[in-house]
């Protein structure tokens, strides 16, 4: 029986750096670690000692591609430690941003780190060469979420103008008005979106996933809601932590989640799809219906659909906000410090981001926690490929490395945020 | 040819883009270029200094015929080196440019917008090797030099381009 070790050193195409270690013993896959191995950012330890207004900047910094997440997080946990409520346009543009997120992160996902797995190029240039129009296509669709982001934002990376209680400075309709018509554009682009990853070949790979998502009473959710789950899991965002725990794990930088008791979860496009289904406007319904979609699917792969579904769903939702908008008398509401425990959990592209944060009666923040969604997806991702390698196990390394990066990268994964990804060491034991 | 065209109609044919990280040592050097370049009078020519990753370019260039890219690079040789890569005809070996952490450097974006047919009719990418890319601290002595140098060539390069004789230096070289 044949034994042998794969290692991918830097996995590609994911968002920060991180390895693949699988090992194989007469014939059998004895091992498998996805080790995240960029080193520790102590963001947490940061932000001890600074005031909470300072948090929504601070943590924006975590991330380059979801710094608005980082932002909606801080800023909710801080309105709950204050007792401020925004709502109204303030919330609505709230909502906006986040489509902007939506829109730009899961564009380059789909188009120029997913797909050319599908497709069998070893990335989006080669892609490119022969499918010219797909790829600009999704440049195009990034590109507005970009715009909506910059809009609001006051710029596209590590945007700068969102405070706790609301924004800086808020937009007229004038401005918002070209991006409206962008975004008719886009919705379109969106379906084809949809449309054209429902054409790509799936593998046959199902698992009985705990899947864990906001729930909001009627929107998809993206800032606010009641964490739930397909098995039972129903809790308010400040019993977070009396439900899931974060474990070290010696091969990875990133602490592990869990619920406790039970074990790994999944989070993200596809959890909230199975969990919202209903609540996606009838467009985005309509569309993963016909792309023969039922509204709970247990195919991490099918996720690019999803993401597609969910680009369509964020463009709707973007052009019914700037349709029934009026610009605020205020562009945000005075917050008053208080000794409190503030906590915030949000819908980043990939998946719920906890905040909590305690903060002194000036306003100083004393402690903070932070719980990225690649961390909560590491458990599911390594649970997912002890599962899918042995059929794969035949092929040639090259092959075979191929096969789990695109298992990988069914979730997106940003190391970056984690800690934050990817290497691949396959080890055949030769006995 | 093109560049005549465009001038008479009034129109910025050159684009000079500086790209960096203002705040992480070597890597502002493409922009402390642009920044000296757009205190000089230069007709016809737009300058922009560019810190967003590297698929923007495409967007940025639409519209004219020959840019200019500056850019800090690591490729393990000397601290101060200045690469010069004419990209139209050739690509861009990517280590020269793999300085982002998310998405697309320098060298992706080009490759990708020539995959795509998007490369402007004349590309000239700079690229000085840095020594020091630590957070807060300022340009090196050799990338300091090396930035003169840069300014020199750039603005021949713009004369050039403005002659249309660009197409005759097409050989990628090592200049420091």
């Amino acid at each position: 029986m044949r034994s042998k070790t794969i290692k991918v050193d830097y996995l590609a195409r994911v968002e920060g750096e991180g390895a693949l270690y699988i090992k194989v013993k007469d014939g059998k896959l004895a091992d498998v670690k996805l080790k995240i191995f960029e080193p520790p950012r102590f963001f947490e330890a940061f932000l001890r000692e600074r005031n909470y207004t300072e948090a929504p900047d601070i943590t924006a910094r975590i991330c380059g591609i979801c710094p608005i997440a980082y932002q909606m997080s801080a800023v909710h946990a801080m309105e709950y430690a204050f007792c401020v409520k925004v709502e109204g346009q303030l919330r609505a543009l709230r909502r906006l941003i986040y489509c902007g997120e939506w829109i730009e992160s899961h564009a380059l996902h789909v188009y120029m780190l997913h797909a050319p797995d599908f497709l069998g190029y070893p990335d989006a240039i080669q892609m490119a060469k022969d499918h010219s129009d797909i790829v600009q296509r999704g440049l195009q669709l990034k590109k507005i979420g970009n715009e909506i982001v910059a809009l609001l934002g006051g710029r596209e990376i590590h945007p700068v103008n969102v405070r706790v209680g609301g924004f800086y400075k808020v937009p007229s309709m004038q401005e918002l008005a070209p991006i409206a018509e962008k975004l008719k554009w886009a919705r379109d682009a969106a379906l084809e979106t949809v449309r054209w990853t429902a054409t790509l070949n799936f593998p046959d790979f199902e698992q009985d996933y705990e899947f864990v998502a906001l729930r909001h009473i009627n929107e998809y959710p993206l800032n606010e809601g009641r964490l739930v789950s397909n098995k039972g899991l129903d809790i308010s965002i400040q019993e977070y932590e009396n439900y899931f725990i974060e474990e070290h794990v010696q091969h990875s930088n990133a602490l592990h989640s869990a619920i406790k008791e039970r074990g790994a979860y999944f989070v993200g496009p596809l959890a909230r799809y199975n969990l919202n289904f209903d609540l996606l406007s009838p467009s985005a319904q309509e569309a993963a219906r016909s792309a023969g979609l039922s509204p709970v699917c247990r195919n991490p792969f099918k996720s690019i659909i999803v993401r597609g579904v969910e680009i369509l769903y964020a463009c709707d939702e973007a052009l019914r906000i700037i349709d029934q908008y009026e610009k605020p008398e205020k562009p945000s509401i005075q917050a008053q410090p208080t000794v409190a425990t503030g906590f915030g959990c949000t819908e980043a592209p990939r998946g719920i981001l906890y905040h909590r944060y305690s903060i002194d009666g000036k306003g100083i923040i004393v402690d903070a926690r932070i719980v990225p969604p690649t961390s909560q997806n590491q458990k599911t991702i390594e649970n997912d490929l002890w599962q899918f390698i042995p059929k794969y196990l035949h092929l040639p390394d090259e092959r075979l490395t191929l096969q789990c990066e695109q298992a990988i990268r069914n979730y997106d994964p940003c190391i970056s945020c984690a800690t934050h990804f990817l290497k691949l060491h396959i080890d055949r034991e030769q006995k | 040819m093109m560049f005549s065209d465009s001038i008479t109609h009034g129109k910025s044919s050159i684009l000079v883009i500086g790209v960096g990280n203002a705040y992480r040592g070597d890597d502002a050097v493409g922009l402390i270029v642009a920044q000296h370049l757009k205190k000089q009078i230069l007709d016809h020519v737009n300058i922009l200094e560019e810190s967003t990753d590297g698929s923007v370019l495409t967007e940025l260039w639409k519209n004219y015929d020959a840019v200019i890219i500056i850019d800090a690079v690591c490729s393990g040789a000397k601290p101060g080196t200045l690469h010069r890569f004419n990209a139209s005809p050739q690509p861009i070996p990517t280590k020269y440019f793999h300085c982002s952490t998310h998405t697309f450097g320098v060298a992706e974006a080009i490759e990708l917008a020539r995959a795509l047919k998007q490369l402007p009719q004349y590309l000239i990418v700079y690229g000085i090797e840095g020594k020091c890319f630590e957070t807060g601290v300022r340009l090196s002595e050799e990338v300091e030099k090396a930035a003169q140098e840069v300014l020199k060539r750039v603005r021949q390069d713009i004369i050039t381009l403005h002659h249309g004789k660009a197409q005759n230096n097409t050989k990628n070289t090592n200049i420091l």
